[in-house]
């Protein structure tokens, strides 16, 4: 079973739906005993990091998920989902992530408008990816945010789009899987991504 | 690199689609979600639904239909019409709405934007705007001076507002993208009003999304080049299958506007 987690804001359906979709056995959730028997795990959304720290604080999940991440659940993090596992970020000056990547999140270039809210063409850099399995080496992906990571450790890269700069949109390391853009709502192609998360679940 | 959105737009009435219907012969009678699955299938990059009769009996019609398009369709896309609360919005947004658009209520709470921009991030708050040229507003604007009016019910009722002025304040209060749609241009097929599209997309630093008046595909080529816009909404090109998404997507291909494809 998959546990997105719920945290109370934002619009959280849409990443459990996707999940539904495929056939995958999915729940959109904040209770620690189901956290804690999910076979995988998924932190979607938006809004901003500091409301999504204290949001993850009150309902309980931030130490729980830091602790399943660490026992080596497979876990996705969706676009803040994503920036919530780096340490910091430009956004929220005062608030911790749950720093299980090294690493800010980073304010986009001045010189492009912001948010980035459109399609981006995303270019997977590394064939063992797990998560861009049979795609199109350079798949469309829907894109919304101002913010995107920086990791200290650049292994854990595996995609890249170019938004007046380029900008890391997901990454692969050992269980932890995290992705910029919004996958539940990238089309095809974003199904495929998410199918591939459950593969790895399953798997 | 930017990439252009083309974005279809369905007027739902009580759960179906109203514009352009019975011109639609491959598609059956007008059922949103099955339009808006004909398409995504068709490469549209996102989709907004206006609620146009948006009475409250008509809401929990307008739910299910949001519902249905949510667990088949995963593209990005908005829901309009008869928003007056946070609660109007939250049940959109819950039920899979991406987005919501805001337009009488904004202009008569324009806190609302706030409301919801703070509750569920700016990203979900469009702001519709339906703007209307005017040589002159009350003295705030001298003669021989173009403005645009901001209209509020559906188009029915000027407000005395000033479009550029309302455009930055929408964007202070936390909107995440802007809809303008320009009631000179809309309907008529002869082509965006570029002015104002062109001051607009000047004005904020909020994608804007083009509405109103896309007859050929040169005016959806010159809403982005000419009018700046982040992305074109069409209605009855589409309905009325004048055009298909795939050929306005090669055409702008081939003017080296990058979209999708």
């Amino acid at each position: 079973m998959i546990c997105v987690i719920d945290y109370g804001i934002g619009n959280l359906r849409s990443a459990q739906k996707a999940f539904e979709y495929i056939g995958a056995n999915s729940l959109l959730t904040s209770d620690a005993t189901l956290i804690k028997q999910a076979r995988g795990l998924v932190l979607p959304g938006v809004g901003s990091f500091g409301r999504t720290m204290d949001a993850l604080i009150k309902t309980g999940t931030c130490d729980l998920l830091k602790e399943r991440i660490e026992a080596g659940v497979p876990f996705l993090g969706i676009c803040i989902g994503f920036q919530m596992l780096f340490e910091t970020s430009d956004e929220s000056p005062s608030s911790r992530g749950l720093g299980v990547l090294g690493g800010n999140v980073e304010v986009l270039s001045p010189k492009v408008k912001r948010p980035q809210m459109q399609w981006n063409r995303v270019e997977v850099e590394r064939d063992d990816s797990i998560l861009f399995r049979n795609m199109d080496p350079s798949p469309w992906m829907y894109f919304v945010h101002s913010y995107a990571p920086s990791p200290t450790d650049l292994r854990s890269i595996v995609a890249r789009c170019n938004y007046g700069e380029d900008i890391v949109c997901a990454i692969e390391q050992e269980n932890i899987f995290g992705v910029q853009f919004h996958p539940e709502k990238s089309g095809p192609a974003g199904i495929t991504l998410l199918r591939n998360f459950v593969d790895k679940v399953s798997g | 690199m930017k990439s252009v959105r083309i974005i279809p737009c369905l007027d739902v009435d009580n759960g179906r689609v109203v514009k352009g219907v019975q011109f639609l012969d491959l598609i059956d009678a007008g059922d949103p979600v099955e339009l808006a699955s004909y398409y995504d299938k068709q490469g549209a990059d996102e989709l907004v639904f206006l609620d146009i009769t948006a009475s409250s009996s008509n809401r929990d019609t307008l739910i299910d239909v949001v519902e249905r398009v949510g667990e088949t369709l995963f593209i990005p896309f908005t829901v309009g019409g008869g928003i007056r609360t946070i609660e109007d919005a939250r049940r959109l947004l819950r039920s899979g709405a991406d987005k919501v658009a805001l337009n009488s209520q904004a202009v008569a709470t324009p806190s609302l934007i706030t409301e919801i921009a703070d509750e569920f991030g700016s990203q979900c708050v469009v702001v519709a705007i339906d703007a209307k040229r005017v040589n002159t507003l009350d003295g705030e604007i001298g003669p021989n001076t173009i403005s645009w009016q901001v209209y509020v019910k559906g188009g029915r009722q000027a407000t005395g507002i000033d479009a550029l002025k309302w455009v930055r304040e929408c964007q202070a209060r936390g909107a995440g993208e802007i809809l303008l749609t320009s009631m000179d241009r809309d309907g008529t097929k002869s082509g965006y009003d570029l002015e104002l599209t062109r001051q607009v997309t000047s004005a904020v630093s909020l994608p804007v999304i083009a509405s109103g008046g896309v007859g050929t595909l040169s005016d959806l080529l010159e809403g982005v080049v000419i009018g700046g816009a982040d992305a074109l909404l069409a209605a009855s090109i589409f309905h009325y299958k004048e055009t298909s998404i795939q050929q306005v997507k090669s055409y702008l291909l081939d003017h080296s506007i990058m979209v999708r494809h």
